[in-house]
């Protein structure tokens, strides 16, 4: 879509604007918007980030989620038309209850679905592990394509040594 | 400290230090989002969850104060009056939405405030950590041991693929808000802040006023902060955030000089008029004094006023908020003409404290 002001870029702004109760909707490139000023980023205070969830849950729902999903979640009882409502989740288990919403929705808010952050303490040395080996086992598929047994048969040793470590009891000292 | 100081000094402990670009950046905060397993979050808790949550936490207190040194103060919003809860959100302790529904909902705070735990907010605790000027890896540092602190005794949230959970998804992962709180008058004076707003959104930023979401920009002051809070490590998103906040330093420092070198006149004119409204008005709104405040700590970090120091700047910020101009007048309730009158005396008043050498003079 062009700007609707220079005919000439593409638009990239859409402005409303309500001038003596008569309302204008116009479609502006970032150049002719900026003319606008105040009126183009005034900040609505009513508008919050819940809102452009919500509308996120309805685009959706109509694409890839059943309209009536009667799955709740067990823990807390929330279903998945509360949260497409409110936008929040009820409890961390509603993570996993709805876990096939939650990777879309995660990506189309963070781009991504995976944390790379800081792990907790208390169980972060089984998680570290655990992700150590799913790395280790994509790398032993890839080396058993490429046909590199003997590399393979290293990191298949790597693998056993960590998954005998994530079955003992974690110490606090770390791995010995 | 005292629980009194709290609302009585216009200064938290943390906001008289002294941090790297603290002419423009007025601080840098860290925020983190955590939750316990399995319990319901503070939106779907009942009430017995939440005072369950608030007791739990209570137990870190000891924890906080063992570890650093430092005394820590829990308090139950609901024992507080309105005003004083206000006051606390008008000093950037804690969020708006944290005094919305004071019932079971408390907060610990260091002495000196640089570090807030926020409970029950949206999500069960939000560890909060502030230091002045542009220092977010500092912040960070101190954000992480509070965290593991906390950790010690408490187990929380974890999904082993998308990291902390947190009751919005779009604060899940890291869990973590890192902001500066940035002082830009040049920029809005050169007409470049929508510029550079538009370039900070591009990048996955966000650009708001004041006091957070939805709030104006009142007296030149943005805040930065990051958008996404999964995918990328906290130390990445935190040093990203510095490095794009020293840019937009260096953006303003450059229109300042420019509007030094090309128009010296109209810019001292300008500020000293400032000054003097303040200095003299009888009546003065909280936004009017914002705007004017702005000019003067322009004027004075530009070496064109040199009757007031920059401090003077952070301590009205505070000072002439309707909450706390209210609270220290001891008044329970006042018209909004009345408080103005009193906001332009409390204001003189400052101002007369410092009779130092006039340039122009």
């Amino acid at each position: 879509m062009l700007c609707d002001d220079c005919q000439k870029r593409p638009a990239s702004v859409h402005i409303t604007q309500i001038t003596n109760n008569q309302k204008i909707d116009k479609h502006l490139c970032n150049q002719c918007a900026q003319a606008y000023g105040d009126i183009a980023f005034s900040l609505d205070s009513k508008f919050s980030v819940h809102d452009f969830l919500k509308n996120m849950f309805y685009s959706g729902a109509a694409e890839n989620v059943p309209a009536k999903s009667g799955k709740a979640c067990a823990n807390c009882g929330m279903t998945y038309h509360d949260f497409s409502r409110t936008g929040k989740f009820g409890c961390s288990a509603c993570y996993s209850t709805f876990g096939d919403h939650v990777e879309p929705l995660l990506r189309r808010i963070h781009g991504v679905s995976t944390h790379t952050g800081k792990l907790p303490r208390r169980t972060g040395a089984t998680l570290e592990l655990k992700q150590r080996i799913k790395k280790l086992r994509n790398d032993l598929e890839r080396h058993i394509v490429q046909e590199k047994y003997e590399e393979a048969a290293k990191i298949r040793d790597e693998i056993r040594g960590l998954e005998k470590e994530l079955l003992s009891p974690v110490s606090e000292e770390g791995n010995i | 400290m005292t629980i009194e100081q709290l609302w009585d000094e216009p200064l938290n402990g943390w906001m008289k230090g002294e941090g790297p670009d603290s002419d423009i950046v007025l601080s840098s905060r860290i925020r983190l989002a955590r939750n316990f397993d399995q319990i319901p979050f503070p939106n779907r808790a009942s009430d017995e969850v939440l005072a369950n949550v608030m007791a739990e936490l209570r137990k870190s207190v000891a924890d906080l104060s063992n570890q650093d040194n430092r005394s820590y103060l829990f308090i139950d919003m609901e024992k507080l009056e309105p005003l004083e809860r206000n006051v606390l959100v008008e000093k950037h302790i804690i969020s708006p939405s944290h005094v919305q529904e004071p019932v079971n909902r408390a907060l610990i705070v260091r002495d000196d405030a640089a570090v807030a735990i926020l409970i029950n907010e949206e999500d069960h605790l939000r560890v909060q950590c502030l230091l002045p000027g542009l220092n977010l890896p500092e912040t960070l540092a101190l954000a992480n041991e509070v965290d593991d602190i906390l950790e010690a005794r408490h187990s929380f949230a974890f999904h082993e693929q998308v990291g902390y959970v947190t009751a919005c998804p779009t604060n899940v992962g890291t869990g973590l808000r890192a902001s500066v709180m940035i002082h830009l008058p040049a920029l809005v004076l050169t007409k470049q802040i929508n510029r550079i707003i538009g370039a900070a959104t591009q990048i996955g930023l966000t650009v708001r006023g004041l006091y957070g979401e939805g709030s104006e920009a009142v007296g030149n002051i943005f805040q930065i902060s990051n958008q996404l809070t999964l995918g990328q490590n906290e130390q990445e998103i935190a040093s990203n955030l510095q490095a794009v906040v020293k840019q937009v330093v260096g953006q303003e420092r450059a229109a300042r000089e420019a509007l030094l070198r090309d128009s010296k006149d109209m810019l001292a004119d300008r500020v000293w008029r400032a000054y003097g409204v303040l200095r003299y008005a009888r009546s003065i709104s909280g936004q009017e004094a914002l705007a004017l405040l702005s000019e003067v700590r322009l004027g004075i970090d530009l070496n064109l006023i040199d009757e007031a120091p920059p401090t003077i700047f952070n301590e009205l910020l505070v000072i002439s908020r309707p909450n706390f101009l209210q609270k220290v007048a001891g008044i329970a309730e006042i018209h909004p003409a009345e408080r103005d009158v009193l906001r332009a005396q409390v204001i003189r008043g400052k101002l007369t404290e410092f009779k130092g050498g006039n340039k122009d003079a």
